[in-house]
């Protein structure tokens, strides 16, 4: 087996339990704005050990920065998303969980 | 390896489907709009597996575009709800 090889199976792993943990995140977490940490932290963790491990498979240079940018995007549009969603649920009224 | 690839998709598939209780018990409208950035997230993990799988990297691509897609549609969302709630203050854009 080559080296790159074991490089992207060993990375493709190691991005498993981040996806599942902002899942978890989404389903088990009291309220919104935790949500949205789960969901813009871990997910996008977890899409960016998926592309560090195929772009040790690509075939050229133009591959390699196609994945980079996808992700790049990705976390783009994700944290921009996550303010806009998290301003528009204060000004809705709702406020964050607290214990008491 | 293609194992590998197609064994990681059909599992984030998986974890895509348990969101879907996030879309069943949300309180709010929002709760299920996150579901959807959910779907995005993950289906651009999926889409680029699959890409990879199948030597066709023109799939890489559509995961691209998925990624623009899901920021339009939350961005559509927040828009869509907060003109319904508040004063209607917007000026319609000049012809």
């Amino acid at each position: 087996m080559a080296i790159n090889d074991l490089i992207t199976g060993l990375l493709l792993l190691a991005s498993l339990p981040f996806f599942l943990a902002g899942t978890l995140g989404l389903l088990r977490f009291p309220d919104l704005f935790c949500r949205l940490h789960a969901l813009t932290k871990a997910d996008n963790l977890g899409l960016g050990l998926v592309v560090t491990g195929l772009m040790f498979q690509a075939d050229s240079w133009h591959q390699v920065a196609r994945l980079l940018l996808t992700w790049l995007l990705v976390l783009v549009a994700g944290a921009t998303v996550a303010h806009l969603i998290a301003r528009k649920a204060l000004e809705d009224g709702q406020r964050p969980w607290s214990r008491r | 390896m293609i194992e590998l690839y197609l064994g990681l998709a059909v599992i984030l598939l998986l974890t895509i489907g348990l969101g879907l209780g996030r879309v069943l018990r949300g309180p709010t409208a929002t709760d299920r709009m996150l579901a959807a950035q959910l779907f995005g997230t993950t289906a651009v993990a999926i889409l680029l597996l699959l890409g990879q799988a199948s030597a066709s990297h023109a799939i890489q691509n559509v995961a691209l575009i998925f990624a623009l897609l899901t920021a339009v549609s939350a961005l559509t969302f927040v828009r869509r709800t907060s003109i319904d709630n508040g004063a209607e203050e917007e000026q319609p854009d000049g012809d």
